[in-house]
């Protein structure tokens, strides 16, 4: 639709409630960064100050130097990284096959997917509890990542099977007519062709496994326990220490914040596939 | 190449070695399966065992700390929750929490979407940033909102008596008549970028024909708004608002980490309610029976929403 109103009108009707839901959506985040850097004498002030007058890191450096945090992180970047591993290594194969084959319960199993996640996680998390404590697995790094991936799984499952099906079947076919076998044309053909899509699938269970906290905080105790349930253990512990506190929050928050923009176009794109027909 | 080669075939040149190869590469009716098994041996172990043992757990009097006294109590415990007080009040909360948050967010995301969806130079770095909250951990947001909601030094305290809004600070958290609302406020923030960006993937897929021939017939913005384009994305609408309303009933983390449930009930939903029996008085047996419960209560919505997904999964 071509646009008609002046410069002075689109600026008004549009650029400024634009730049006012913006504020909104942005504010809550750039006042924790700004209170992570406000020395503690400026903190407590009232009438509120905004803007740090002396700007310091002092926060930072004792978040690390006097707390668990950055073991906390480091448990984090492990389970991410491990659920995303695990993650991708379950759904690949499954996408390709809802992707490449037509069975009987292909419509079944890709519902049954979705429907699964769509349970409250209270359900399953007081006999999840009792399993992985009956397996050994509470306040292990294993225990963590096979949670998390398993939330991870469908979605992940979903959006590489819309990858795996934009390539053309024929494809994979021919190689394997001229002598490929199906582990082969698979690996050479198919694969380098899904990358993106398994890039976007891996950052985003990542994203999610950094990201949870009710699931962490009751399968992890203290040997790994993530930055989500440790910020929220500090919350309690010292109750008015904002500066140690927003400064763990923008620890926690940079990363995903980064991540999530470097994906954000494809992410987006195969979460709305699901409400959007195109 | 033979790139037709998949259904029905013209004889290949070398008859033999194609059928060999074929007859090969001929998936058996096994195969797919095996594609599957890893992905349906990790979701059966961590979500489909454990939903049956929540079941099973909801008809006994299981207390975690001593589980060899567990005892079968049938449907005690679901008969128990429609005498519980809290119940009553965690279900009402919950009705005002889903149509709060969901409707909001969806007011909020369609009007992002609809100024999103003008052009304006800047349009794509507005696009990305709005999504920012969206990605954040629900434990941030809780200490986020937290903290200016804080009583003596809280930004929002401040901002709105300079405004001259109200003359003292409010303890937004510890009223019990305001602290659900205030959490409402911080999960409608976090969430309405997600109907921001799906009812904008909605509106790019609108032909810009049907805009120029209302505008040729000199039908008004107004008139294109209600006549075009609701009508164009009601469908995506749809989806995002099952999608969402799942969600939101199920989430309880931001509750957990910005009141824990309180003060008193004010802040109970269903789940939370659910996770404090579990977590804080170990009643494993009651907790199981709560979360059924809910999800009984939600089973109609997902239908509905696995109903529309699913559509054109045979294509």
């Amino acid at each position: 639709m071509k646009d008609r109103r002046s410069a002075t009108r689109r600026f008004f009707e549009v650029e400024l409630p634009v730049l006012a839901i913006l504020a909104f959506a942005l504010a809550p985040y750039v006042w924790m960064v700004l209170t992570s850097i406000k020395p503690q004498a400026e903190l407590s002030l009232w009438p509120v100050r905004y803007l740090p007058e002396n700007a310091t890191l002092d926060h930072y450096r004792e978040l690390i130097s006097r707390t668990t945090f950055a073991g906390n992180l480091l448990n984090s970047l492990i389970i991410a990284t491990g659920a995303a591993a695990l993650g991708l290594g379950v759904s690949i194969p499954a996408a390709y096959a809802f992707s490449r084959f037509r069975f009987r319960a292909r419509r079944m199993l890709m519902t049954g997917f979705l429907v699964i996640n769509m349970f409250p996680i209270v359900l399953l998390i007081i006999p999840l509890f009792i399993l992985m404590k009956n397996l050994g697995l509470l306040d292990t790094f294993l225990g963590v990542i096979l949670g998390h991936s398993t939330f991870a799984i469908p979605f992940a499952i979903w959006m590489l099977t819309s990858y795996f099906n934009a390539i053309p079947k024929d494809l994979d076919e021919a190689a394997m007519i001229d002598g490929a076998s199906r582990q082969e044309a698979i690996r050479l053909i198919v694969l380098p062709l899904v990358m993106p899509g398994v890039v976007t699938a891996g950052i985003y269970i990542f994203i999610t496994s950094w990201n949870e906290y009710l699931f962490a905080m009751m399968l992890s105790g203290q040997a790994v326990r993530t930055v989500t349930v440790a910020l929220q253990l500090f919350i309690g512990e010292f109750t008015i220490q904002w500066g140690l506190l927003t400064a763990g929050g923008t620890l926690i928050a940079l990363p995903v914040t980064i991540l999530f923009l470097l994906v954000q176009r494809r992410l987006v794109s195969g979460l709305t596939a699901g409400a959007v027909k195109s | 190449m033979r790139s037709q080669s998949g259904g029905g075939t013209p004889p290949p040149p070398n008859r033999k070695l194609f059928l060999t190869t074929a007859a090969y590469h001929r998936p058996s009716r096994w195969t797919p399966f095996w594609f599957l098994a890893p992905a349906l041996a990790i979701k059966a172990a961590v979500v489909v065992v454990p939903a049956a043992q929540t079941i099973w757990l909801s008809l006994q009097d299981y207390l975690l700390y001593e589980p060899d006294a567990a005892t079968f109590v049938g449907l005690g415990n679901f008969r128990a929750i429609l005498r519980d007080e809290v119940f009553w009040i965690s279900l009402g909360h919950s009705a005002v929490w889903i149509i709060g948050v969901v409707g909001l967010q969806f007011l909020l995301g369609l009007v992002a979407a609809l100024l999103l969806n003008q052009s304006f130079w800047w349009r794509g770095a507005a696009r990305a940033l709005v999504v920012v909250p969206w990605a954040l951990p629900s434990v941030i947001i809780g200490l986020m909102w937290t903290w200016m909601y804080d009583f003596n030094v809280g930004v929002l305290n401040d901002m709105l008596v300079r405004i001259g809004i109200i003359d003292a600070p409010i303890a937004w958290l510890a009223r019990p008549d305001l602290a659900l609302a205030a959490i409402m406020a911080a999960l409608i923030w976090q969430g309405f970028p997600f109907f921001a960006i799906t009812i904008l993937a909605g509106l790019q897929t609108i032909p810009s024909e049907l805009y120029e021939a209302a505008e040729i017939d000199g039908a008004n913005r107004r008139q294109m708004l209600w006549h075009i384009t609701l009508p164009s994305i009601a469908d995506v609408i749809a989806t995002a608002l099952l999608l969402r309303t799942i969600w939101v009933a199920n989430s309880l983390d931001v509750i957990l980490v910005m009141t824990g449930g309180g003060p008193g009930y004010a802040t109970h939903t269903l789940p939370l309610y659910a996770f404090v029996r579990a977590y804080n008085s170990m009643e494993f047996g009651y907790a199981a029976a709560l979360a059924l419960v809910l999800t009984l209560l939600l089973l109609t919505v997902v239908w509905l929403y696995v109903r529309r997904a699913s559509r054109d999964l045979d294509r």
